[in-house]
């Protein structure tokens, strides 16, 4: 009998089941997959290393900063800030047909390019800025606001708006169109506010730091253990069965499958309406350059790109829709120098567009080989509107899509960010059933990290 | 234990609570919160500690009781005076 029993070993199952086994629970996480991480993983292809999801750690804070999600989930996981062996980014841009506007992980820089860019804003933009300092986390009639009205009631000009909404709704919204106010809120103090980092070794670096913690505290990590179902008595979750057909007992059970995802498995829940899954997946174009990105101009950490003055924040129709992404280049971080540079030989650039998960899945293999080719062009294609042309220099490539998100976060459709309701206190209809992770309601690594943790606190830890 | 060794286990549990804080210059008297930088996760988590490592159960309206490292120390004083110091 376990206290406590976790579905997924992505960042959230990881951290609650540091919180649990630090506290001497007998705590399992059960992974369907040969390997950790969920969302946030990695892979080996044809001799190189290439990771999933992260771009960069979010919320980055100095070592000192005692304030702030980062400090917060060191403290509670008990790292060290070195451990994470964080990287500052070099810069990042926010680009728009005609206008750009540049920012760091200092504050100041930001607002002076608002300023610069949109001089008859500026009063504007410190209106709106106090009012995201102002947010309270814990208000949940504020966070549910709609994000586009409150901008259009603070600021005149459309344009800055979609600028605004651009690298926040990419970096984590769940919510076709428009954003809940909190997480508009959460989104710009953790990108604007604190800011980008990342590991030289990427994200395998933070995956392998917390699953040898919990291991190391006792825990147990059961890889290639698929769910089944959650089996459920009189109102209580009373084991888990795997569907290898083993049934495991646990007092407790937490889910980061995903909210819908999670209700499906209860053996107790005849129905579940599919149509609130999120709709929102990506295709990623992964290009390795014969020389560091920087060399070809190349040279911003990330770059959020958007065609038009409008920004579509939507479920393409056709396969992906290639207006709008991220460009990304990890070699793009102010590495330290005594750190093994060498260790990232290659140039690496990664763009993430919009794709639609259904017409993805309908192709069959020959299709999909052949159209992973033709999006993989459209998005370059795309891409150097906005960046200097890389293209001579690209000696492999790589490309996942909204099928590949399906298979390895389990979430609907592929859904990157979740199902567009969060539910912040991670209670379902079973007193001893909770969610973490996407669903709850952080997202991003740091995000991720937060939710496992403040599930295992809030519900797990205090009895 | 004596009130000096409690107070060496507090330091020692907010070490590993933080282990990036300089406790060098913690004064008895003030708030750990205005000195540190602990917000209630890691009140939490002083609680848990000292159920870890001393069994000690600490009902949710007695929290008050360790806001500072005088009154805590107070606090655990007759609890832990018959107990030895775990290594």
């Amino acid at each position: 009998m376990y206290d406590t029993i976790i579905i997924g070993a992505g960042m959230s199952g990881l951290a609650a089941g540091i919180r649990l086994a630090y506290y001497d629970r007998r705590v399992c996480i059960l992974e369907r997959h040969n390997t950790i991480g969920g969302l946030n993983s990695f892979y080996r292809l044809r001799g190189r290393d290439y990771d999933v999801g992260l771009h960069a750690v979010t919320n980055f804070t100095p070592k000192g900063e005692k304030k702030g999600p980062l400090a917060r989930l060191l403290r509670q996981l008990r790292f060290r800030w070195d451990e994470f062996a964080l990287a500052e980014q070099v810069g990042s841009t926010i680009a728009f047909p005609g206008v750009s506007l540049q920012f760091g992980n200092d504050f100041d820089l930001f607002r002076s390019e608002v300023h610069r860019q949109f001089p008859r804003q500026k009063d504007q933009f410190e209106k709106l800025i106090s009012k995201i300092v102002d947010y309270d986390d814990l208000d949940q009639e504020i966070f549910d606001l709609s994000t586009r009205q409150v901008l259009t009631e603070t600021i005149d000009d459309p344009l800055l708006i979609e600028m605004l909404l651009c690298p926040l709704m990419w970096y984590g919204n769940g919510r076709e169109h428009d954003m809940d106010f909190g997480q508009f809120c959460i989104m710009f103090r953790s990108i604007f506010f604190e800011g980008f980092a990342r590991p030289l070794a990427g994200v395998r670096l933070i995956l392998k730091k917390l699953v040898r913690k919990f291991r190391g505290l006792g825990g147990e990590l059961k890889l290639r253990s698929g769910v089944d179902k959650i089996h459920v008595q009189d109102g209580e979750a009373v084991s888990v069965v795997l569907e290898s057909g083993e049934e495991l007992l646990g007092r407790k059970v937490v889910s980061s499958a995903g909210w819908l995802e999670t209700m499906r498995l209860c053996d107790d829940v005849s129905h579940v309406d599919s149509s609130q899954a999120g709709q929102l997946s990506f295709t990623e174009s992964v290009s390795i350059l014969d020389c560091p990105p920087r060399d070809l101009g190349v040279d911003r950490t990330i770059v959020f790109y958007n065609d038009s003055e409008k920004f579509h924040w939507q479920k393409p129709s056709g396969l992906s829709d290639v207006r709008t992404g991220v460009i990304c280049s990890p070699n793009n971080f102010a590495y330290d120098p005594d750190d093994d540079a060498q260790a990232m030989t290659d140039g690496v650039v990664r763009i993430t567009s919009l794709a639609n998960h259904d017409s993805w899945s309908a192709l069959s293999e020959q299709e999909y080989a052949l159209e992973k080719l033709r999006c993989y062009d459209d998005v370059l294609e795309s891409a150097v509107k906005f960046t200097p042309d890389f293209r001579g220099h690209i000696i492999d490539t790589d490309m996942f899509t909204p099928t590949t998100i399906r298979r390895y976060t389990g979430h609907d459709n592929g859904a990157v960010y979740g199902a567009p309701r969060k539910r912040l206190d991670g209670a379902t209809h079973l007193k001893n059933l909770f969610i973490c992770g996407t669903d709850q309601g952080f997202v991003g690594i740091i995000g991720a990290i937060v939710s496992g943790i403040s599930v295992a606190n809030q519900h797990l830890l205090r009895d | 234990m004596t009130p000096g060794e409690i107070r060496e286990e507090i330091i020692d549990i907010l070490e590993s609570i933080a282990p990036d804080e300089d406790l060098s210059e913690l004064q008895d008297a003030p708030n750990f919160r205005d000195q540190l930088e602990l917000d209630s996760m890691d009140f939490l988590d002083i609680v848990m500690e000292l159920r870890k490592r001393y069994r000690i159960q600490i009902p949710e309206e007695e929290y008050e009781q360790l806001a500072s490292m005088q009154s805590t120390v107070a606090y655990l004083e007759p609890i832990m005076k018959d107990m030895a110091k775990a290594s």
